[in-house]
């Protein structure tokens, strides 16, 4: 009889050829082996002083410009000149400045399907888990170490059961969920473990909500977080790709070392304060304080259905921009700007006086796009708010829903985004 | 294999992210680690990498090197003459990079650890034991082993690819 196996567990199994379970340390093939700018030049220069000369299979490494899209200095320009150079020479896969962020442009093309494992040299790889697939971040050198011998060495994770349940809101935000359930584990609650989602909640969710979860849960230490395959994963692949999906389950009976339960039902819409992602309160409570930059984008925020939640509630505020606020919208790839130049969002928020950055990280990580003034207050549909993380360690970041972005940005200060400014009992 | 580290305790706090022990919008300028160690945690204090003394040795609470991946975090802390980091905990991808590069990653309870203490540090096959010479106590951690002692051994993952372009360790049922 087979022992009953976690989604990990099935798909560590599978990628290393050998029965893998919590605690073994096990040798796996990924799929696909993802850089960035900002990691890939060490990356090579771990790669060469390796002695590598060749990758292990070109068909599964890819590197996204993101980080610094554009350069804005001969640098970061030169980074990307031997990012290009190395991925054209040996026949990986680029996506160049403006195609967006590496693990979005994976998911959105297709590339990330059900039961695969995905190493990046970006913590935030673990995004891709939302579509049944064990996605983890590494570093340059494990990303250098896994071109040349097509295999990572990993742990094989102890998981975290996180169940859904209750019915959801229809204004209630996924960001708002995901930042409760960071605050519920802790920034370290999930170290070293997977996490997967389970419950009837997960169907209220589509596929661009479950990256907001898998994303959030690097913030509280994941090392993967995985959603089940179901209907939603496979109208969202259909478009994208003809590869067939053979969803990953967990098995009856399978170990977990924790099971956390989160009731939609109950909860309101949340705020990280500065400066860290597991600073979460209730958004009521930090109503009134000022705001002076409002950033709508990231790997986080800023897909289509963010910014069509963002615009809803600033056309339904009357569209004018508070006296002083900037407002600066990065879409997360050049699929989202596509759509949003389309369907009229993007040429709404120009009207509205927002700013509207190349597709990429953005102002997130104060390595492109708009840097925050002194002292100033920025809400943030992004990830991290740690002190000096947009570039001024001067400025304080607050991270919240889309909505609750957009009410500040009409406000002035931070409100609800469900209507009224003045907090609710 | 290095068995013993001596150095005076830098003390810092839970939560050290890799963004605190160097900017992405320093890396973002150079990748060169004899420049940005001089910035090395400035967010933290300013004053900090100025004061670095030649036997220093980190000592975080818990969850040191959580958010970014960003590998320049532990190459930085190495270029500063820093050889050892202890925590009560680490961040499951600065462990691995710090392992990958050399940089000798402490787990043990840290929270008698001060500022300024001399520390002797006994990395044994079975434990890890740190010896707080000025508070007289000593505190425990589990040894790192298998494939990590192993690049860690080798001179870290350079090394350890360069050798055969492998794994040494195939997957054994």
């Amino acid at each position: 009889m087979v022992t009953p196996r976690t989604m990990s567990e099935k798909i560590l199994s599978a990628t290393s050829g050998r029965v893998a379970m919590a605690g073994d340390i096990v040798f796996c093939k990924p799929d696909w082996v993802l850089g960035t700018d900002a990691s890939s030049p060490m990356a090579i220069a771990y790669f060469e002083a390796m002695g590598g000369t060749r990758l292990a299979d070109p068909s599964r490494v890819a590197f996204a410009l993101d980080h610094y899209s554009p350069p804005t200095r001969p640098e970061t320009a030169a980074f990307h000149a031997q990012v290009r150079g190395f991925a054209g020479r040996h026949g990986a896969t680029l996506f160049d400045v403006g195609e967006g962020i590496s693990h979005q442009v994976l998911c959105e093309r297709g590339m990330a399907r059900p039961g695969m494992l995905v190493i990046g040299a970006d913590s935030h790889t673990v995004t891709c888990g939302a579509l049944n697939l064990f996605a983890t971040g590494v570093g340059s050198s494990d990303l250098a170490a896994a071109m040349i011998t097509g295999e990572v060495w990993l742990r094989v994770p102890e998981t975290i059961r996180i169940f859904l349940v209750g019915e959801r809101a229809p204004d209630f935000a996924a960001k708002d969920v995901a930042l409760a359930m960071v605050a519920e584990l802790g920034a370290e609650g999930a170290n070293y473990a997977a996490l997967e989602f389970h419950g009837p909640g997960v169907a209220a969710f589509p596929l661009e909500d479950r990256l907001v979860f898998s994303n959030l849960a690097v913030e509280a230490g994941a090392k993967a977080a995985l959603f089940p395959a179901d209907g939603k994963t496979e109208a969202y692949l259909s478009d994208r790709t003809d590869q067939g999906v053979e969803p990953v389950e967990a098995d009856i009976g399978a170990r977990y070392v924790r099971d956390v339960t989160i009731d939609l039902g109950e909860l309101a819409p949340r705020i990280a304060l500065p400066h860290s992602p597991e600073h979460v309160v209730p958004l009521v409570d930090a109503i009134g304080t000022p705001i002076h930059m409002v950033f709508i984008g990231t790997c986080t925020g800023g897909r289509v259905r963010d910014f069509h939640d963002a615009l809803r509630v600033l056309e339904r505020g009357g569209g004018t921009l508070a006296s002083g606020v900037q407002l600066v919208v990065t879409p997360a790839s050049g699929e989202v700007r596509q759509r949003l130049t389309e369907d009229g969002t993007l040429a709404a928020f120009v009207a509205m006086g927002a700013t509207v950055t190349t597709p990429g990280c953005g102002a997130c990580c104060g390595t492109s796009g708009v840097i925050p003034g002194d002292r100033m207050n920025v809400l943030s549909t992004a990830n991290r708010n740690f002190k000096a993380r947009m570039g001024n360690a001067t400025a304080s970041i607050y991270l919240a829903s889309p909505a609750a972005c957009a009410a500040a940005a009409l406000s002035g200060c931070i409100s609800d985004p469900r209507g009224s400014t003045r907090a609710r009992p | 294999m290095i068995r013993s580290i001596e150095g005076r305790a830098r003390r810092l706090g839970d939560n050290v992210n890799t963004d605190y022990i160097i900017a992405s919008t320093r890396k973002r300028d150079t990748l060169d680690e004899a420049i940005l160690k001089h910035y090395l945690l400035e967010t933290i204090d300013p004053g900090f990498a100025a004061s670095i003394g030649p036997d220093d040795l980190l000592v975080g609470g818990r969850n040191f090197g959580c958010g970014s991946a960003m590998e320049i975090a532990a190459t930085v802390i190495l270029a500063a003459g820093i050889r050892a980091v202890l925590a009560t905990s680490f961040s499951r991808t600065f462990y691995r990079n710090a392992v990958n590069n050399g940089l000798i990653p402490v787990e043990c309870p840290t929270e008698a650890i001060r500022e300024g203490d001399r520390l002797s540090i006994a990395l044994a096959d079975d434990a890890i034991t740190v010896t707080d010479v000025t508070a007289r106590s000593t505190a425990q951690g589990p040894p790192i082993s298998g494939i990590m002692l192993d690049i860690l051994n080798a001179g870290g993952l350079v090394a350890y690819v360069r050798q055969s372009r492998q794994w040494l360790a195939p997957n054994a049922q």
